[in-house]
């Protein structure tokens, strides 16, 4: 029997091995690690992707805060910043950071490996179309960097690409080649996206073990699930638009472009649209920040009830509210654009759909509370992080309403406001939930435990970091520090804010240096980590009941029966403060 | 192996919370797909399932950019342009004459490869059937020339993408390139967008050719011409529709 050291009472029922479509266990170095078929190899790929990716986008990160107060500073590596090289860098940062760490790793990354365990299948639905996922998130990413190496830069349209900025070769340095390779990369990533999304969604709802109700899944596969329900509605109006702008640039077309003169030459086009552009995009790019978030919450729901050995407070309002926040998602794309030019009627309705996703947000919020509530928390690094989702999901949750109100939305556009809430609710939040996944799973994946002090150190450098860093911007945006601007140290109305800048900078380079302490614990711990038992959280969940590291198939050739809901913790008159998933005992039917 | 009888200490098992806790496995849960379990083989009607929820999955996200893409067409053939000439604001969405009697030619040879491509899938689907009628020792069945109706939809699908080819060519003839006017760019759009899915199925036909040539097991060439076929009936649909959209917003 594969159950686990903690597992409780397990039953299993033989497996077909050949029931899924399901290929042997692999023998070659290339089958087994590159071009593997084994959802859990192609998790870790994703993983150590955006893992990259992060250690990429966050050195960029660094180069702009040093830019903005030593503007004339020249650095090693980049040498002189000007004003062009820093939007680059600031298109490249937030281009990385979205696609290929925030949406590549709490999906990619996690979903791949542990759906397919928690639901208790043997793999993905598709395997291939898994790996081919995989690899073609690889070349996008290859794309992008290229992008750096090609004349004239990478692009400087910013993440966003908005027309006419990136439909005109001309438009300035990095929007030749750069924003073509720019445009490609995405449109790759959407493709490699739209074949995860099809792979997550067959594999949910087809795959599941006997007794693995809708719900009876653990709250996480609940998240992977509606991201991928998200994504798959999503990416392919992004990659419409991608065309559409490639046809722009490539082939003359006035799709987005109107009739425009660029250094006093009339370019060819006329009678296009660059609202239609911000539509399309925002049509993706606002569900694209639950597709980063979702997962996260899953996670946090997750590990609350873990470490608090509680039930999750309302686990049905839970599913719902997740649900809700998908369905709201992809209406209210326009509160983007109160700016850009849009009938106050359509704002309005905008605005309201807005405030509306404050109603599953504080659902979730509340109950993740109401799970802590009178609980006796192990506070170990896993549950630290857990914590700490939920105080910058607050945190950068509640200047959503702020943005959500066309007429406060007015003075806070695109100033500094703005980056401090989409950072503390989107990027930093979504952070804390791989980082908690990764001190969680670390042990089923790699068999050995992170270290307990090194991660303590880091969640604490890295909370406190992150909110210095921050929770500033909120009064430098209010104060009318514009973003995007490379250089505002010449700005005589913005010089009482050098020093809150200054100190930005700071924070951000020792929270940066916190995160090659996780580094260096990850990689430790891989080989020199005290040595995890099967279940070392006591969790009840699937992936629990299986060996540590999982065998190719996830359970050994059995296939587990799940009887109970996935956080039955403390359950009055059970042996244990945790009832396993698949364990018998309680089932009155017999 | 554990057996499957309960302590009795713990009868009552209800938190109320994490969805049901006392019930037992419920068949909504789906048994993975691993068919009895018995080790009956593989279970190749799982896998059929599986691969046409895949397909309607995909084919979700293939409507999702024939949405954005009409959408695009509808905001931007409403919108007016400014003229220098007259300082006006006037639309530049011309009208175009488009090569109806190609278009309609076309029309029905896509038609006449769905009713191909769906005899195909019942052929295949009989075919399995019958092999395990024949697996009885005893049985024989008569000897069979079966109609190559793949290679005919392939044979139809590659007329339908040639007489698009000759649709453009005669556009160009009037006028009509891509950059011309948004029309003719929707036109040469949507109609390349819905020929390079179309293409994808003939990869895949060519791909079912290929295993029964190899002679791969039945069931597996069943399930790659079962969703062939459902995404060529999709793709037929998706042309109608495309038509229509050109038809009337031309």
């Amino acid at each position: 029997m594969a159950g686990g050291a903690g597992g409780g009472e397990t039953i299993m029922v033989a497996q077909d091995p050949h029931g899924h479509g399901a290929h042997a266990a692999p023998t070659g170095f290339i089958r087994k690690y590159v071009f593997s078929l084994d959802h859990k190899v192609i998790g870790l790929q994703y993983y150590f992707l955006a893992l990259t990716a992060v250690f990429v986008g966050m050195f960029l990160s660094l180069l702009m805060r040093i830019h903005m107060i030593w503007p004339t500073a020249v650095l090693p590596l980049v040498g002189e910043i000007k004003p062009e090289t820093y939007l680059q860098i600031l298109t490249m940062h937030g281009t990385i950071m979205v696609f290929f760490v925030l949406t590549t790793a709490p999906q990619g990354g996690f979903g791949n490996y542990f759906l397919p365990i928690q639901i208790g299948a043997p793999d993905m639905a598709f395997p291939v179309l898994n790996m081919l996922s995989f690899w073609t998130t690889f070349v996008a990413f290859v794309v992008l960097v290229a992008a750096f190496f090609v004349t004239g830069g990478a692009p400087l349209h910013g993440w966003t690409g908005y027309a006419p900025l990136s439909a005109l070769q001309s438009a300035g340095p990095g929007e030749q080649l750069g924003a073509d390779l720019w445009i490609t990369s995405i449109a790759l990533f959407c493709v490699a996206s739209l074949m995860g999304a099809l792979n997550f969604i067959t594999t949910t709802l087809d795959l599941r073990a006997k007794g693995m109700t809708l719900m009876r899944m653990p709250l996480t596969v609940w998240a992977w699930l509606i991201t991928a329900i998200l994504g798959l509605l999503a990416f392919g109006v992004l990659l419409s638009a991608g065309i559409l702008l490639l046809l722009d640039r490539n082939l003359g077309t006035s799709f987005y472009v109107p009739l425009v003169v660029v250094n006093g030459q009339v370019m060819g086009h006329k009678g296009g649209s660059p609202l239609l552009w911000q539509h399309l995009f925002w049509f993706f790019g606002h569900p694209e920040v639950y597709i980063a978030i979702l997962p996260g919450m899953g996670v946090a729901s997750q590990l609350l009830s873990t470490f608090a050995r509680k039930p999750i407070f309302g686990y049905r309002a839970m599913v719902y509210a997740i649900m809700g926040i998908g369905i709201l998602g992809f209406m209210v794309w326009g509160h983007h654009m109160f700016m850009s030019g849009m009938s106050p009627y359509s704002a309005f309705a905008f605005s309201v759909m807005t405030m509306a996703i404050g109603v599953p947000s504080a659902i979730k919020t509340f109950n993740w509370l109401g799970t802590l509530l009178h609980a006796r928390i192990r506070f170990q690094t896993p549950m630290l992080f857990a914590i700490g989702f939920v105080s910058l999901f607050v945190s950068g949750g509640l200047s959503g309403p702020f943005l959500a109100q066309p007429v406060l939305d007015i003075p806070l556009h695109d100033t500094a406001f703005v980056v401090a809430h989409f950072h503390l609710i989107m990027g930093v939040a979504a952070i804390f939930g791989i980082f908690g996944a990764t001190y969680y799973w670390f042990p089923k994946m790699f068999g050995r435990m992170m270290n307990e002090g090194w991660g303590r150190i880091h969640f604490f450098f890295t909370l406190i970091g992150t909110y210095c860093v921050f929770m500033p911007m909120h009064y430098l945006g209010m104060a009318g520090q514009p973003r995007r601007y490379s250089q505002f140290t010449e700005l005589n109305y913005l010089h009482p804010l050098i020093p809150l800048n200054t100190f930005i900078t700071y924070a951000a380079f020792v929270t940066i240096t916190a995160q090659f302490i996780f580094l260096f614990n990850l990689f430790w711990s891989m080989f020199k980590g005290e040595k995890a038992s099967d279940n070392p959280w006591q969790a009840t969940t699937l992936e629990w009941t299986t060996a540590t590291p999982p065998p190719h198939d996830n359970f050994g050739g059995q296939t587990p029966v799940v009887y109970h809901g996935p956080y039955e913790y403390s359950v009055p008159g059970a042996p244990k403060d945790y009832v396993m998933q698949t364990d018998p005992a309680g089932v009155t039917a017999h | 192996m554990v057996t499957l009888s309960p302590t009795g200490t713990l009868q009552d098992l209800k938190t109320g919370l994490g969805g049901g806790s006392t019930r037992p496995p419920a068949p909504g849960g789906g048994d993975g797909g691993r068919g009895d379990g018995n080790g009956n083989g593989p279970d190749y009607s799982g896998r059929l399932r599986r691969t046409r929820l895949g397909l309607v999955v995909g084919l979700s996200s293939v409507t999702m950019i024939f949405v954005a893409l009409t959408s695009a067409l509808v905001v931007r053939r409403g919108l007016p342009t400014f003229d220098e000439r007259t300082g006006t604001y006037v639309r530049d969405w011309l009208t175009m004459s488009l090569p109806v009697g190609m278009l309609l030619v076309n029309t029905l040879l896509l038609l006449v490869s769905s009713v191909s491509v769906e005899l195909a899938r019942r052929q295949i689907a009989r075919r399995t059937l019958l092999a395990q009628v024949e697996s009885i020792p005893g049985v024989t069945l008569g000897p069979e020339r079966p109609i190559p109706w793949l290679g005919i939809t392939v044979i139809l699908g590659l007329g339908f993408l040639v007489g698009q080819w000759l649709a453009w060519q005669e556009l160009a003839a009037r006028g009509f390139y891509l950059a011309t006017s948004p029309s003719s760019s929707f036109f040469y759009l949507l109609t390349a967008t819905h020929a390079v899915h179309l293409t994808g199925g003939l990869l895949v036909m060519l791909y079912a050719v290929a295993i029964s040539l190899m002679r791969k097991p039945l069931p597996v060439q069943r399930i790659v011409i079962d969703i062939t076929a459902w995404y060529w009936h999709f793709m037929a649909l998706l042309w109608i529709y495309i038509f229509a959209l050109l038809w009337f917003m031309r």
